[in-house]
């Protein structure tokens, strides 16, 4: 069975790290850390006082006209910045012959950041204390008075979608979908999936996010998700170390560029790489954990393998979801060698790193820069590392690149990077995986 | 060569009822389900009323008794969506971890998709409110947000973040009925339903899974949630609102605004091969579905707020889903549309039936069960979809509502025959869906 081939043309990223493509990879490839005090909102009593943020970006500077998108949210500027990179690397913007009804897209956006400040003054104005209950009256007096129209259904998660569309008259398929940790990473594979069937020439893919505000903040606090390095914020995301306590949250975006190779070499595009593979499962266990076996992420894995009609041995690097945080990475740690590790010889499991050490944790975004990594270390033969991966345990015993990237763009082997497998694993047991190969 | 896809489950929730029975009952009766708002003082949030769900509508009723303590993190949205998957298996005499824990499952359980739109799901704020109060001693404008980030927050359960994440939907459906195959959350306000029916279509269609659940479910019955609807002016006024019952009017002439409502639609896909090899019933099978299309609107003058007065993204998705099915507009014999009861929106979707069937449309019933249940956000396209599934079914459209001076060509209310329905639907951002089917042995 024949499938049209997928193909990467244009990939853009607006990260804690920085706003285009080289920058960002230089910083990956050297160990930089996008973390430091969170601004956003005053956390400094909160358990965790810092985040990685995008830092120092202007929407406006890469949009044809800002009137448009007039009060979007964060995550929409984000996704703004990114696809106005990826259109531009794509040639799309000479290219006036695509038909806007074959142009589609499929986002993994989450939603816009809640106007705190309103809100908590909303409901405490209705706060009835004795009842402990809002009282709807005394809530809509002061919530209708300060609440911003545009603000508000801004937060809606199809936003950053309906602004693309806006920005690139994109009027083909479109979707966003929201699976918490793994949105983008699956929103690449579905769009994938959009063009196989045909019925989209181009599209538009990868997703958006930011829950630094406070109620974000306090949700993962609660759930003791974060790290509380305090101390030291820019050593805090440390997967896959023994003493590593928790996430870092980032924020961000990345769009790529698909099409089928047909279309992309009829254009005279330049292919970056092909998405060669994509695998989406269900845990089904627990809302509150990952299966211990890690079953949902080992299968995700094995069927973006066969997808792809490789083998465990083809894969050069393993772009990991690597969150730092105690159960993930031991868990994906264990769903990678049983699919990868030949009888008990962990050295045939091929590298692993997680680039959340240095910009953080994206959420909806993360799957979407991992990607745009995977195909940079093919382009380049080099593999970023796992920061602060200072204290090895015996249970995590993977070759995680730690400290530093690997270079092997003059290897005597097979010479340089092949093929790449990224994981995002969303809490409640959305497990997704794709495979980059050079084109 | 595509497998083909039965639709053979329906679980619709609303504020008519659980279950297709006292939905269609209602529906065909022409019963309004909208009242004014129940769980919160709504009349001066700008729109007094809501079509709410049964007020004995208790989510434990639907999960297996080792699932009852799990119910405590989830947020309406989420009791929405577990009952309506609970129904719709149940409906499809599907053997599940959820319908019969001890019993041989129908279909292993990593041949299993889910696909559920969601909405922004909003807090509930007297929980949210009595934690934050606890750091506001002197009043609204004394909140302390270092007193927050010491000691406050802790007044939330640890698990709070987790009724509220979108994709909780499917993840409980898929924990309560083992399903381990391809899931997805699909978030594109009123479209989210039609996208995600769309979703398991595919994937059922490409061979990775057998079964899948699909749909939506929603509540917006928040005072945040609420607010942030009626700030779009989609929705009935108080004025307007004075008989709630024939307040929403789609496609009438009289049309002045929607009203918000609670619930969805879980339906089950499953490949027409295996549902025979599981010893499924032929005339139990509801419809086939023979075609899918999405599309984009763009439309610049509202930033996407509101279709095209044309509803050209409408049209392009309708005819994507017509043409997968191999069929002309002339073989639809009835319509279930997004239908709000806004003129902004019953305008282009007039429009957009009128490109699509020009004069025959005067005989095509279009139905608008908006009318009766309210806007079910996310909710509202597998709504729709268990009502069209249903009239295939019974060989019997429901009652047109709230309608008495139709806009021109919308007066049709029976048809020749019953054997196609198309169901599309749009929605703020500019996203269209559309799903055609076709009876059972037709």
């Amino acid at each position: 069975m024949s499938k049209p081939k997928i193909v990467i043309t244009g990939m853009g990223w607006v990260t804690p790290l920085g706003h285009d493509l080289e920058t960002v990879w230089a910083g990956l490839l050297s160990g930089q850390s996008g973390v430091d005090r969170t601004t956003h909102f005053d956390a400094a009593t909160f358990p965790t006082t810092f985040s990685a943020e995008v830092k120092d970006y202007d929407w406006r500077t890469f949009v044809a006209d800002p009137t448009l998108h007039e009060g979007i949210g964060l995550n929409t500027s984000f996704a703004l910045g990114a696809a106005a990179q990826a259109w531009k690397q794509a040639g799309l913007a000479d290219y006036p012959t695509l038909d806007p009804a074959r142009l589609g897209l499929y986002l993994g956006a989450g939603e816009g950041s809640l106007d705190f400040d309103n809100y908590a003054k909303s409901n405490l104005a209705g706060w009835d204390a004795e009842a402990r209950a809002i009282d709807g009256k005394a809530w809509s007096a002061t919530a209708t008075a300060v609440m911003d129209a545009t603000r508000e259904i801004e937060q809606e998660p199809n936003m950053p979608l309906a602004h693309l569309a806006l920005e690139f008259n994109a009027q083909g398929p479109a979707y966003n979908c929201l699976t918490a940790c793994a949105a983008s990473t699956q929103a690449i594979g579905e769009a994938a999936h959009v063009l196989q069937r045909g019925d989209a020439d181009v599209m538009l893919t990868g997703g958006c996010h930011t829950m630094i505000h406070p109620l974000g903040v306090t949700g993962f606090n609660r759930l003791t998700a974060l790290s509380n390095r305090n101390d030291d914020p820019t050593t805090a995301s440390r997967p896959f170390s023994h003493d590593r306590d928790g996430f870092v949250m980032g924020e961000g975006a990345g769009i790529i560029v698909l099409e089928t190779e047909e279309h992309a070499k009829a254009r005279g595009a330049t292919i970056l790489a092909e998405v060669a593979g994509y695998g989406s499962t269900a845990d089904a266990y627990r809302i509150t954990d990952i299966h211990p076996d890690g079953r949902g992420g080992a299968g995700a894995m094995q069927q973006a393998l066969d997808n792809a009609g490789l083998k465990p041995a083809d894969v050069d690097w393993i772009a990991a979801h690597g969150t730092s945080t105690k159960e993930n990475d031991s868990i994906e740690t264990r769903a990678i060698k049983a699919v990868f590790q030949q009888g008990d010889d962990v050295a045939s499991v091929p590298p692993v790193s997680s680039i959340k050490s240095m910009m953080g944790h994206l959420i909806a975004a993360a799957g979407v820069v991992q990607a745009i990594a995977a195909v940079l270390a093919i382009r380049d033969g080099k593999l970023p590392p796992t920061a602060n991966l200072t204290t090895p345990s015996p249970e995590l015993d993977l070759d995680y690149i730690p400290g530093t990237a690997r270079d092997l763009s003059s290897d005597s082997g097979r010479g340089g990077v092949h093929v790449c497998l990224s994981n995002s694993f969303g809490f409640g047991g959305q497990n997704d995986t794709l495979v980059l190969r050079r084109a | 060569m595509s497998r083909r896809v039965y639709l053979t489950g329906v679980g619709p929730v609303s504020g008519l009822g659980l279950g297709i029975q006292s939905n269609w009952d209602g529906l065909c009766a022409g019963n309004s389900a909208v009242t004014p708002v129940r769980a919160f003082d709504a009349s001066t949030i700008g729109s007094p009323v809501a079509a709410e769900a049964p007020e004995d509508f208790k989510v434990r009723n639907f999960v297996p008794k080792t699932y009852r303590k799990a119910t405590k993190v989830m947020a309406r949205d989420i009791e929405l969506a577990v009952a309506a998957a609970d129904l719709a298996a149940r409906d499809a005499g599907l053997v599940t971890k959820g319908t019969d824990p001890d019993g041989e499952p129908s279909y292993a359980p990593d041949r299993v998709g889910c696909h559920i739109g969601a909405g922004l799901i909003a807090a509930d704020l007297d929980e949210l409110t009595a934690a934050l109060s606890a750091s506001a001693d002197d009043g609204p404008e004394s909140f302390d947000i270092h007193h927050w980030g010491r000691e406050g927050m802790n007044h939330l359960t640890p698990l709070w973040l987790l009724k509220y994440l979108p994709n909780m939907l499917a993840c409980h459906v898929t924990i309560i009925h083992d399903t381990q195959g391809p899931s997805n959350t699909i978030t594109c306000g009123e479209a989210s339903g039609g996208l995600s029916i769309g979703e398991s279509m595919r994937v059922i269609q490409r061979g990775q899974a057998d079964l899948c659940f699909c749909g939506g479910a929603e509540s917006k019955i928040n005072p945040m949630a609420f607010l942030r609807q009626v700030m779009t002016g989609r929705f009935v006024n108080d004025a307007d609102a004075a008989d709630p019952a024939t307040a929403v009017r789609p496609f009438d002439q009289s049309a002045v605004g929607g009203a918000l409502g609670e619930g969805g639609g879980i339906v089950t896909l499953e490949c027409a091969d295996s549902y025979e090899q599981r010893g499924g019933d032929a005339e139990k099978v509801y419809a086939e579905v023979l075609g899918f299309g999405a599309s984009q609107t763009v439309h610049r003058q509202t930033k996407n707020r509101t279709p095209d007065a044309e509803g050209r993204g409408i049209v392009n998705a309708v005819r994507a889903a017509l043409r997968e099915a191999g069929l002309e507009p002339g073989a639809v014999d009835f319509v279930v549309p997004f239908g709000l009861g806004h003129p902004d929106w019953d305008g282009p979707e007039a429009a957009a039936l009128r490109t699509l069937f020009g004069d025959r449309l005067a005989c095509v019933p279009v139905l608008a069960p908006k009318a009766n249940v309210g806007n079910l956000g996310a909710g509202s396209g597998g709504f729709d979809l268990c009502v069209a599934a249903q009239a295939l079914k019974e060989q019997k459209l429901p009652a047109v509502t709230n309608r008495p001076t139709p806009l021109p060509g919308l007066g049709a209310t029976t048809a020749e025959k019953l054997d196609v329905a198309l169901v599309f639907a749009t929605g703020l951002g500019g996203q269209n869906t559309a799903i055609v089917l076709q009876r059972a042995n037709a």
